[in-house]
């Protein structure tokens, strides 16, 4: 059994603050947790919650108060592990007045490649992410996004075993979500092991072998999106369209609810076939037919809604 | 080893890049193409206005560029956070911090070459020829870089451990005290109590005593400068970086970044 | 991280380790820095019309820099008593063009100047010319018109031309009354001892300066001796006219009956008698020292 890819025990961070520094605000406490190797891990939470800490104190931008974490079973104050470990900080900036190129050839440097070698992975990479004709270009000329796929590829560009992505998704449009996304199943295809914030669930839902959701600073729980939201059905949601005016229309129309131009209605498993039958002499035309779960979605919102108005005000002072 | 001269290079080419200190030296060639006026004022003393006035805008422009540059180094990365992608790399911080003096040192080295060699160009011109004494003044511009390399060192010492216009104020402060402590000490003739006088004298060896560097006297002159001051002169600088350095590696070596 | 322990064992280290080199290093570098300086000490620019075009509006600190290199000057060559003071007048001349309203340099400058050597730079001339500057820049300066008179009474003996120059202070705001007195003794009694006593009295009791003051004092003192040393010499020149030769010593005098006892002069060290049966301040006393400093025979 090898040592997690990533390991906390106990880690907390308190900021003094206030006159002469007598006050302290914790912003993590006690996070014990493990990343096993080649899974994706997220980390989720809402804005302020301590994720962001708990990735800075891994890659040793802040140091613990209390506690220890080991990364690819070294501690985290040894960089030379950093080798093996590729970072896309959150709200990446990198010096203006070199090109994507030359970022990308100047952190190349750091791991002893060659010239040629340099030259060749630095232009994969901008193909990657999709900067191949940007290359020459300043960076201070880059908008977000683009700043962005520059930082993912610094993180990647040495072919790292693992990599943590501080809010990757974030300044992206879209596409560029798709693309990062993409690129995250790439590289947990080729056994990376993968650490990534975020607090845009769909995106973890869909990403993450495991999550763990911190809220306040405190780990509240870890696992499957799934287990941990429980696998209790709702029952089924039917998305149809009906058009045409058979005789069994009427009824339907009245009890389903509109949305758009299709129609919503919800079944649970024992009566669904029967529904659908119904639907079928209506002459519906099924769109979708869905399981309805709790989401990590709700599961989110329960965790904030209990702590209620103290996050808000966290959200708004900062504190 | 390599790691330090990576950061160091890409801190020099981030000087290079700066338009600001194209500026300044301009500012300073100006300055030397102005004494070679100015000297033609008063007769007999062409070269010594000419050198004087050159030294001191080579070292004021120096100054300014070892001071601001230098607290610019840490803070602006720490501000601006391109600090943070550069640690993920297997970077010990104190390698960081010695790169990018390194490569600060290395700019003001071409700077310094760049401006002493306008010096020589006008001393050239007034003169129409450069006699063995001006080599002095090569010494007199080599002792301007030792200062200039301290001044780095005291700013990036600051800037680890305060906001950029304290460690801009304090270093500027400190090169002030430096130069008056100097002076103080050939001050016999004082109101000051002995306590008071041995307190200075302690002081002018605890500061960085920047009255070593001045040989404006003998550089105008062209009195030779002996190899063994150029020496002590060398390794005091040395040493007294090394200890600033390491105060500024322990300090930036502990702190929370943002 | 630098974990804290190895933080505190590396400025354990390295920070006396350091200093202790520095501190040598600066020695070796301050006795190199003398030795370069030795034979010349360097101004930078000497032509005062030259640096007020300079400096400016900085002109008057750039007058402070120049009179604080002068007195460092003065300092440092009067400790090593050294006679080579050509480099004060440029230094006095520059910081009295750049800020003709710089009174201590007027005042402290011509005392500088005047004094003979080796104490001073024996150019009483040029103290009056700087002298003279500085009451055109200042015409309401008395003290300037007392430093004056003091130059022309102690080293130019020109006697009518300190009363004049006393009278003319006297005439000023602020002046104190002892200048008319001073300008008429001057004028009347021309050179004698005792106007010169009221002098030396007058500028220890009114100046702020520990090295005015302790020049007067000196001054005072030598004074005194040489009232002494007089009336000791007349003693003598009764032993003389007694016995048919001059006295060989002190106690020659008194066994003579014409001393009562040792005199002491007013450092409290015993007078002498010299070969020639003159009396004389014992070299073994501090006085005479500054006698041969002073050089102040009157």
């Amino acid at each position: 059994m090898t040592a997690p890819a990533i390991e906390t025990q106990n880690l907390s961070k308190e900021y003094p603050y206030g006159f002469l520094h007598l006050k302290r605000k914790t912003s993590l406490e006690n996070l014990t947790m493990q990343v096993e190797h080649g899974e994706v891990f997220g980390l989720l939470g809402p804005n302020g919650a301590g994720k962001s800490t708990t990735i800075k104190l891994l890659m040793g931008i802040i140091f613990p108060t209390t506690g220890s974490a080991q990364i690819l079973g070294k501690p985290v104050s040894d960089v030379s592990m950093h080798r093996d470990i590729g970072y896309l900080p959150e709200q990446p900036y990198f010096y203006d007045y070199l090109t994507a190129a030359e970022v990308l050839d100047y952190f190349a440097r750091f791991h002893g490649f060659n010239a040629a070698e340099r030259k060749e992975r630095v232009q994969k990479m901008l193909q990657r992410v999709g900067l191949e004709t940007a290359g020459k270009i300043q960076l201070r000329k880059f908008s977000k996004g683009m700043l962005q796929r520059v930082g993912l590829a610094q993180a990647i560009l040495h072919d790292p075993k693992l990599v943590i992505l501080d809010e990757p998704m974030s300044g992206l449009d879209p596409v560029g979500r798709r693309e990062v996304r993409d690129i995250i199943l790439e590289l947990k295809n080729a056994g990376k092991t993968i650490l990534f914030s975020t607090h845009i669930l769909p995106d973890a839902e869909t990403l993450c072998d495991r999550v763990g959701v911190i809220a306040r600073g405190q780990l509240r729980g870890v696992g499957a999106p799934g287990s941990i939201v429980g696998v209790k059905s709702l029952g089924m949601e039917i998305v149809f369209e009906l058009t045409g005016s058979r005789p069994q229309s009427e009824p339907i129309r009245a009890k389903a609810a509109k949305s758009g131009s299709n129609y919503r209605m919800n079944a649970n498993e024992a009566e669904l076939y029967e529904v659908l039958a119904e639907l079928r002499e209506a002459g519906a035309k099924i769109v979708s037919v869905t399981q309805i779960k709790p989401t990590l979605e709700d599961f989110f919102m329960e965790l904030v809604g209990k702590d209620g108005a103290r996050a808000a005000a966290i959200e708004v002072t900062g504190q | 080893m390599s790691r330090i001269l990576i950061v160091a290079q890409n801190t020099f080419r981030e000087a290079v890049r700066d338009r600001v200190l194209y500026n300044l030296v301009f500012f300073a060639l100006l300055m030397i193409a102005s004494a070679v006026i100015v000297g033609q004022i008063s007769m007999d003393i062409e070269t010594i206005v000419m050198v004087s006035l050159g030294l001191s805008a080579i070292s004021l422009i120096g100054l300014l560029i070892a001071v601001f540059t230098g607290v610019g180094l840490v803070s602006k990365e720490i501000d601006k956070r391109t600090l943070h992608a550069v640690l993920a790399k297997p970077l010990r911080r104190w390698e960081f911090l010695l790169g990018k003096f390194t490569g600060l040192v290395l700019t003001l080295t071409v700077n310094t070459a760049a401006m002493g060699a306008g010096l020589f160009l006008a001393m050239w011109y007034v003169k129409h020829s450069i006699a063995r004494g001006d080599t002095v003044v090569l010494v007199a511009l080599y002792f301007i870089l030792l200062k200039l390399t301290l001044v780095v060192a005291l700013a990036m010492m600051f800037s680890c451990f305060t906001s950029p216009l304290l460690a801009i104020l304090f270093t500027g402060g400190l090169y002030v005290a430096g130069l008056f402590v100097a002076q103080l000490r050939s001050l016999q003739v004082t109101q000051m109590s002995p306590h008071t006088q041995k307190f200075f004298a302690l002081l002018s060896f605890l500061l960085p005593n920047f009255g070593n560097y001045d040989v404006m006297g003998a550089a105008t002159h062209g009195r030779a400068i002996p190899r063994i001051l150029v020496l002590h002169n060398t390794l005091y600088t040395a040493l007294y970086c090394a200890i600033v350095l390491s105060v500024a590696a322990v300090i930036f070596s502990r702190k929370d970044l943002k | 991280m630098m974990a804290g322990k190895t933080a505190a064992w590396l400025m354990l280290l390295i920070l006396p380790a350091g200093f202790a080199g520095v501190w040598r290093l600066q020695r070796k570098v301050n006795v190199e820095r003398d030795a370069l300086y030795q034979e010349q000490d360097e101004v930078l620019v000497r032509s005062p019309k030259l640096m007020k075009l300079v400096t400016m509006e900085y002109s008057t600190l750039a007058a402070e820099i120049y009179w604080t290199r002068a007195v460092q000057y003065y300092g440092s060559r009067h400790l090593e008593q050294e006679t080579n003071l050509e480099s004060l007048w440029p230094l006095l001349d520059v910081a009295t063009t750049l800020d003709p309203n710089l009174l201590p340099a007027y005042r402290f400058g011509a005392l500088f100047l005047s004094e003979p050597e080796p104490r001073g730079a024996g150019r009483p001339d040029l103290a009056v010319q700087l002298l003279e500057r500085g009451l055109e820049a200042n015409p309401d300066c008395w003290r300037l018109d007392q430093d004056l008179g003091n130059v022309y009474y102690l080293e130019l003996k020109d006697y009518k031309r300190a009363g004049e120059a006393y009278l003319e202070g006297s005439k000023k705001p602020g002046t104190q009354s002892w200048m008319k007195i001073m300008a008429a003794r001057f004028l009347e009694k021309g050179n004698s001892r005792e106007t010169a006593a009221i002098l030396w009295t007058e500028l220890f009791n009114s100046s702020n300066d520990a090295a005015i003051k302790e020049n007067a004092r000196v001054n005072l003192e030598l004074l005194r001796a040489d009232e002494d040393i007089e009336r000791l010499n007349a003693l003598a020149e009764e032993f003389a006219a007694k016995t048919g030769r001059p006295p060989k010593s002190i106690g020659e005098l008194i066994q003579s009956g014409l001393l009562g006892g040792v005199p002491g002069d007013p450092v409290g060290h015993p007078y002498v008698i010299g070969p020639d049966g003159k009396a004389a301040i014992s070299a073994k006393s501090s006085l005479f020292k500054e006698k041969s400093v002073y050089q102040r025979p009157l």
